[in-house]
C-alpha cells in the first residue's frame, strides 16, 4: 500500500517502499475485506547525482527524511481492489543553513484489477494484473526547494502492467508503469533550466519505471528481494553546483528487500519490514530506505475470508 | 464485473486525455504585440546621454536614396526573402516585432541566470576564480552574481540608450523613408513604424548589445551573434528595414558601445574581487574596532563576494557622494540592540506560514536566477510592454532602471565591506534559512538597496504604479526578515540606501530632456 508514493516522490528523496498487497505485489486483497495500518519510513543520503557527477555536499551534509503514512487496501471485489495512501513527511539537513520542511504530501489512490489467475497444474499460478492510479497534493507545500521540499505538488496518472508467477513458495512478479505528470506552478515568476522561462509553470515530463522481484511466499511469509528502475522522460540535468529543480531528469536504479510477517494467534495483522538502496541515479540522492509498518484486516459485510493470505496456492479464495 | 469494466476504462480514458493534452507552458512575453509606440519621440536626438558627449560622436555616412541602382538593389533582397518565407521566419519577425530592448533585455536576464552560479571548491578547500582571461575553463566567467549582473544590465541599458539617441538623431537628420513607403510591393509584415528608417533602430541595438556582452559574458559570443542576426535578417525580412540601414545601424551601435567597454575595462569591477591578504585585512580591521568580523557560513568558507565592488564607479553620483550617503553604522554586535535584531529573526524562522514561504521563494533570486536586478528588471519590462514606448524611450527608462541598480550594488556593497557585519545565522546557528545565505556581510541588505532603488525609479516613470512598487519593495525587503537572511535593522537601512540611489536616478530622470 506504500508503493504508490514512489514515483512521486522520487526526488533527491526518494521514499521507496515495497510491500504485500500493494500496488506493486501480485496480491489481492479479498472482498469485502479491509486492510489498513500506519507505515514508518525513514531515508537518507550523503551523495546525490548532480547530472550524472556523483558528489557530496558540505553545505548539506546528510539529507534526512521521515514519512509517516496511514495506508490502506480494499477488496471491492476478488479481483479489484482500491488502495490508499496518505503521508506526513519531514525532511532536514544536517549542515550548512537550510530549514527543514514538513507537511502532509499527497493523496494517492490505485484501482488494482487482476483480470486473469491462472492454474498451471496444483503447484503454479499465474496471474496478470493492470492498475491505475492517481495521485494528486493534499496541502499547498512547496515543490521548488528541494532537496528539502517534500514533494513536487504534481498531480499524476499512472498505468501500470503486472504479471505474477508462483511456483510452491516461490514467486516471481514484473511489473512496467508509465505515469504522467501534471504542470506544477511554483512561487517564482521565472526560472532557468536549460534555457530561461518567463512563467510560473513547470513543464513535468512523465515518468516510467518497471519493477521485478522473487522470493517467497507462504501462508504467513513473504519475503523478497526487488530491483526497480525509475526513469524521467525529458527533464534536465542539474548544472555545476547548481540546486536541484522538479523538472530535472530524475533516474534511480534502486535494490530492496521486503518481508512481511502473519502472525499466528492475530492472524488478522501482519508486520512488515523493508528496505532500499539507489545503486545508481541521475540528479537524485544516493537514498538509503527503511521502513516499517503494521496492517490490520477489519472484514467488513460479508468477506468469505476473515484474513489476509499471502499464499495464492492454498485455495483459500 | 460490468461497472469493473467500466471504471477501468474510465481511468484508462482519462490518462489517454492527459496525454494527449500539450504540456507546453508558454511565457508571458511570447506574444507580446508587434512595438507600436504611442509617440516615436521623433526629437530623442536631443536626450542627454550617458557617456558620448554628442549624438554625432561617430559619423554616420549619408544613406543611398531610392531610385538609384544601390537602393533598388536593397528593394530587392527584401522582396525575393517576402516571395516565400517559413514559418520559422515568420516567427522570428513576430518575435523581435515586440521590441528590440524587450528582447535583449530578456536575453540578458537569461545570460545572468544561467552564470550565476558560485564555484565549487578545490581539493584543499580553496576556491577558484573565474577568468576573464580564459573563459571557457572551469570556473567558466563570469559568475554573473547579483553586484555582476547589476552591472551587466547597466552597461547594456545605457549603451542601448546612448545608441539609440544617436540613432534618433541620424533618422531624423537623413529622414529616409522605410522600405514600404518606397515600394508599395514591399509589404510591411509586422507593421508599420512611423519614424525614418536609416540607420535601423533594431541593428543600433544589436550591435550595441552584442559587442558589451562580449565583453561581460565572453563565452556566449556565439549565441548573441546568432540573435544579432535573427533581429537584423527580421527587420529586413518584414520590410522595416534595408541591408544598408542594418549595416550603419549595427556598426553605429558597435561604436558607441566601445566607449562602454572603455569605461568598464577601469571602472575598477575587474579587482573587486580581491585577494586572500585583503579577506584578512577586512576581518582584523573589524575586530580591532571591537565589533565581530563576518564569516562565511559556507563549508568550506567560501572567499566574501566581489569585496571591492563598493569601490567601483557609479554612473550617478560620484565617490565622495557615495561616502556621504552611506548608511550609518549597525548597532555593535556587543550591543544588546544588535542581540534582539537577532533574537527577533529567530523567532520568526521557528515556524514560517505557508505564505511566508512563498514571499520568500518570489523574491529570493539566489543562485541560478537572474538576481534582484534582474526580477525588477523583469518587472519594469512586463509594465513597459503595456505602455507602448518607442525603442528610444524604452531604452531610457531601462537605462535609468538600469544605472540606479548598479549604482544601488555599489552603494550596498560599500556599506557592507564597510561594516563587515554578521549574519543573524553566524550570531545564533540556530536560525536556519528559508533560501540559501548569500556569502557577504550582512548589513546593509541588498534586496532591499536594489528594490526601493528600482521601486523609486519606477514610481518616477510611472506614478500610477507607484504604489505598487513601493509595496512591492516593502515586501522583496520583508522577505529577507523572514527567510532569516536578514535583521530587521539589514532591511530597514537598505531601503533607506536604496532611496537616495532612486532620488539620485530621479534626478537625471528629470532633466535627461525626455520628459
Amino acid at each position: 500500500m506504500k508503493r504508490n508514493l514512489l514515483t512521486c516522490l522520487l526526488l533527491l528523496a526518494i521514499q521507496f517502499m515495497a510491500n504485500a498487497q500493494t500496488d506493486i505485489d501480485g496480491l489481492m486483497m479479498a472482498k469485502n475485506n479491509f486492510c489498513v495500518g500506519p507505515v514508518y519510513s525513514h531515508s537518507s543520503w550523503k551523495n546525490y547525482w548532480e547530472g550524472t557527477l556523483k558528489r557530496d555536499n558540505d553545505n548539506i551534509g546528510t539529507f534526512n527524511s521521515n514519512m509517516f503514512a496511514l495506508m490502506g487496501n480494499y477488496g471491492i471485489t476478488d479481483r479489484l481492489n482500491v488502495l490508499f495512501g496518505v503521508p506526513y513527511i519531514k525532511n532536514k539537513v544536517t549542515a550548512g543553513t537550510l530549514h527543514k520542511d514538513a507537511g502532509i504530501q499527497d493523496l494517492s489512490l490505485w484501482l488494482k484489477w487482476m483480470p486473469v489467475e491462472k492454474k498451471l497444474g496444483s503447484r503454479s499460478v499465474f496471474s496478470v494484473y493492470t492498475l491505475g492510479g492517481f495521485s494528486t497534493p493534499l496541502t499547498n507545500y512547496q515543490a521548488d526547494y528541494l532537496p528539502i521540499a517534500i514533494g513536487l505538488h504534481s498531480t499524476n496518472f499512472s498505468g501500470r502492467l503486472m504479471v505474477d508467477y508462483q511456483n510452491k513458495d516461490f514467486f516471481a512478479t514484473a511489473s512496467g508503469t508509465y505515469q504522467y505528470r501534471n504542470n506544477i506552478h511554483i512561487d517564482r515568476t521565472s526560472y532557468y533550466t536549460d534555457e530561461m522561462h518567463i512563467s510560473n509553470e513547470v513543464e513535468m515530463p512523465d515518468m516510467a519505471s518497471y519493477n521485478v522481484r522473487t522470493g517467497i511466499r507462504t501462508f504467513r511469509i513473504v519475503a523478497e528481494a526487488f530491483f526497480q528502475q525509475n526513469y524521467t522522460l525529458g527533464g534536465f540535468d542539474i548544472r555545476r553546483n547548481d540546486m536541484p529543480f522538479p523538472s530535472n531528469r530524475m533516474n534511480a536504479s534502486i535494490a530492496g528487500a521486503h518481508f512481511k510477517y502473519i502472525l499466528k494467534k492475530l492472524p488478522n495483522l501482519s508486520l512488515e519490514a523493508g528496505g532500499s538502496y539507489v545503486l545508481k541515479g541521475r540528479n537524485v540522492g544516493q537514498a538509503r530506505e527503511f521502513n516499517v509498518s503494521a496492517f490490520y484486516i477489519f472484514p467488513l459485510g460479508h468477506s468469505r475470508v476473515s484474513s489476509s493470505h499471502s499464499c495464492k496456492l492454498c485455495g483459500i479464495r | 464485473m460490468k461497472k469493473i469494466f467500466y471504471i477501468i476504462t474510465g481511468i484508462a480514458l482519462s490518462s489517454v486525455i492527459c496525454f494527449s493534452c500539450s504540456k507546453n507552458v508558454e511565457g508571458r512575453t511570447d506574444k507580446t504585440p508587434a512595438l507600436n509606440p504611442v509617440s516615436q519621440d521623433l526629437n530623442a536626438g536631443e536626450w542627454k546621454l550617458v557617456l558620448l558627449s554628442r549624438p554625432d560622436t561617430f559619423a554616420v555616412a549619408a544613406p543611398a536614396v531610392p531610385g538609384t541602382p544601390e537602393y533598388t538593389g536593397y528593394l530587392n533582397e527584401i522582396k525575393g526573402y517576402q516571395q516565400k518565407l517559413s514559418g520559422e521566419q515568420m516567427n522570428n519577425m513576430r518575435y523581435w516585432a515586440a521590441g528590440g530592448v524587450l528582447r535583449w533585455n530578456e536575453i540578458m536576464r537569461e545570460l545572468v541566470a544561467k552564470y550565476n552560479l558560485p564555484p565549487y571548491q578545490n581539493d584543499d578547500g580553496t576556491y577558484p576564480a573565474p577568468n576573464a582571461a580564459d573563459p571557457f575553463n572551469y570556473p567558466m566567467f563570469p559568475f554573473a552574481n547579483p553586484p555582476y549582473a547589476a552591472r551587466a544590465y547597466a552597461y547594456i541599458s545605457a549603451a542601448q540608450y546612448d545608441a539609440l539617441v544617436a540613432c534618433w538623431y541620424y533618422k531624423k537628420l537623413y529622414n529616409q523613408k522605410r522600405p514600404y513607403d518606397v515600394d508599395s510591393s514591399v509589404k510591411a509584415i509586422s507593421g508599420r513604424v512611423d519614424l525614418p528608417s536609416y540607420p535601423s533602430e533594431a541593428a543600433v541595438i544589436a550591435g550595441a548589445t552584442v559587442e558589451i556582452m562580449k565583453m561581460m559574458f565572453p563565452t556566449e559570443v556565439a549565441f548573441v551573434q546568432q540573435k544579432l542576426e535573427d533581429q537584423e535578417e527580421a527587420a529586413i525580412m518584414s520590410g522595416v528595414a534595408t541591408r544598408a540601414d542594418i549595416k550603419a545601424g549595427e556598426a553605429l551601435g558597435r561604436q558607441i558601445a566601445s566607449v562602454f567597454t572603455a569605461r568598464a575595462r577601469t571602472d575598477k569591477a575587474g579587482q573587486a574581487g580581491g585577494n586572500p591578504e585583503l579577506w584578512n585585512n577586512m576581518a582584523n580591521n573589524t575586530a580591532a574596532r571591537g565589533e565581530k568580523p563576518w564569516q562565511s557560513l559556507e563549508v568550506p568558507k567560501r572567499p566574501p563576494m566581489l569585496p571591492l565592488f563598493g569601490e567601483v564607479k557609479t554612473f550617478l553620483f560620484d565617490s565622495a557622494t557615495l561616502v556621504r550617503i552611506r548608511p550609518a553604522a549597525p548597532f555593535s554586535t556587543e550591543s544588546s540592540e544588535f542581540a534582539q535584531q537577532n533574537d527577533a529573526a529567530y523567532k520568526q524562522i521557528k515556524n514560517p506560514t505557508r505564505e511566508q514561504e512563498r514571499i520568500v521563494q518570489y523574491w529570493a533570486d539566489g543562485v541560478g536566477t537572474y538576481t534582484p536586478s534582474g526580477h525588477w528588471n523583469a518587472i519594469a519590462a512586463e509594465d513597459f510592454i503595456k505602455q507602448n514606448y518607442s525603442e528610444v524611450r524604452w531604452a531610457r527608462n531601462m537605462a535609468l532602471l538600469n544605472m540606479g541598480q548598479m549604482d544601488a550594488a555599489t552603494l550596498c556593497w560599500n556599506t557592507k565591506y564597510f561594516y563587515f557585519n554578521p549574519r543573524p545565522t553566524q550570531m545564533m546557528p540556530d536560525i536556519k534559512t528559508l533560501t540559501g545565505i548569500p556569502n557577504f556581510p550582512s548589513y546593509i541588505s541588498g534586496h532591499s538597496t536594489f528594490s526601493e532603488a528600482a521601486a523609486t525609479i519606477l514610481g518616477h516613470i510611472l506614478p500610477a504604479n507607484a504604489d505598487k512598487y513601493e509595496a512591492m519593495s516593502k515586501e522583496a525587503a520583508m522577505s529577507r526578515f523572514i527567510s532569516g537572511i536578514h535583521t530587521q535593522m539589514d532591511c530597514d537601512s537598505g531601503l533607506v540606501a536604496g532611496k537616495r540611489v532612486g532620488e539620485f536616478t530621479v534626478l537625471r530622470a528629470r532633466t535627461d530632456g525626455a520628459e
